[in-house]
């Protein structure tokens, strides 16, 4: 975030954090409900991760000020994100190979 | 010696030293809990019935081994500690100490009402018998829980100090401390979003 704030800046900032609390906490009831409705494994996971992405993605945004964050924190956080794809293919990878399946692609 | 580039942006990395440690910190801490998280998910995925056996029964729903509406509450006490410490900082960014002294202690009553509702969690898992040993099912939750929880009373230690004795410094280098508290608020928000992905994936699959 940018190294001086303005009262005015600050002010407005404060009421994105109640809108953002606001979102979380309807979010956060949705999470319940769909958890309650018991969808089958697949379409229960997207729906969850989805959810929280989306949650996770307005903490990310606005209270740890992402959105306006300096561009090295950008690609500390792309090369995070690459390596933690890299881990999930190596879990695939070890998930299929139990299954028979030795390809990486291949989720069953 | 002071430290260097505590307050000021270095002019190599465009940001402070602080931030740029707390990034990399949380970076390894994606990583920690991202492996963790995926084997979780291959277990849940790869198992015929979740969470399964458990002590002569068998159980198809985590809902029904796990206490939802208490971890329902425990979000949005979380959710709730995420707003507090973000307010807290921008009460120093608009010069108000005392406001920064009351958001920073709900914060951290925020984060003992967390251990506190997991204390009730936990025991009564407990008191059932229902131990990590018994199934994959409650070794995962309680590695997983576990580990947030600690994160949990990490950051309470942190946010205790910058209460307590670490606020003096308002008086003496009052924007290295507002830079402080926006550092604890980056890893306090980061274990928020931990248990925004471990609450639906963990209590509700």
């Amino acid at each position: 975030m940018s190294e001086s704030h303005s009262h005015e800046d600050v002010q407005k900032h404060i009421k994105t954090y109640l809108m953002v609390f606001a979102s979380l906490a309807v979010l956060t009831i949705v999470t319940v409900a769909v958890g309650y409705i018991h969808l089958p494994i697949w379409p229960a996971l997207i729906a969850a991760l989805v959810i929280a992405s989306i949650k996770g993605g307005l903490v990310g945004a606005h209270f740890m000020h992402l959105l306006s964050e300096k561009k090295m924190i950008y690609h500390l956080l792309i090369l995070t994100f690459v390596f933690l794809f890299f881990m999930f293919l190596l879990f695939i990878w070890a998930y299929n190979d139990q299954q028979g399946v030795h390809s990486l692609l291949i989720f069953i | 010696m002071d430290i260097p580039y505590t307050v000021k942006t270095r002019p190599d990395t465009g940001v402070n030293n602080a931030k740029l440690g707390i990034w990399l910190f949380l970076a390894s801490e994606v990583m920690l809990f991202g492996g963790l998280f995926s084997a979780y998910i291959f277990l849940r995925v790869g198992a015929p019935v979740w969470p399964g056996p458990l002590l002569d029964h068998v159980y198809t729903h985590a809902s029904e081994v796990l206490n939802v509406p208490l971890a329902t509450i425990n979000t949005m006490v979380l959710i709730g500690s995420s707003v507090t410490i973000v307010m807290a900082w921008a009460s120093l960014a608009m010069g108000d100490f005392k406001k920064y002294k009351m958001y920073m202690l709900i914060t951290i009553l925020c984060g003992f009402a967390f251990l506190v509702i997991k204390y009730f969690e936990y025991s009564d898992k407990f008191s059932h018998g229902y131990f990590p040993e018994e199934s994959t099912f409650l070794a995962i939750y309680f590695v997983l829980t576990g580990l947030h929880m600690i994160h949990v009373i990490g950051g309470i230690i942190v946010n205790l100090y910058f209460w307590g004795p670490g606020a003096k410094m308002w008086d003496t280098d009052p924007d290295r401390f507002k830079h402080r508290i926006e550092i604890a608020g980056l890893y306090w928000h980061f274990v928020d979003i931990v248990w925004i992905f471990l609450f639906p994936t963990i209590y509700l699959l």
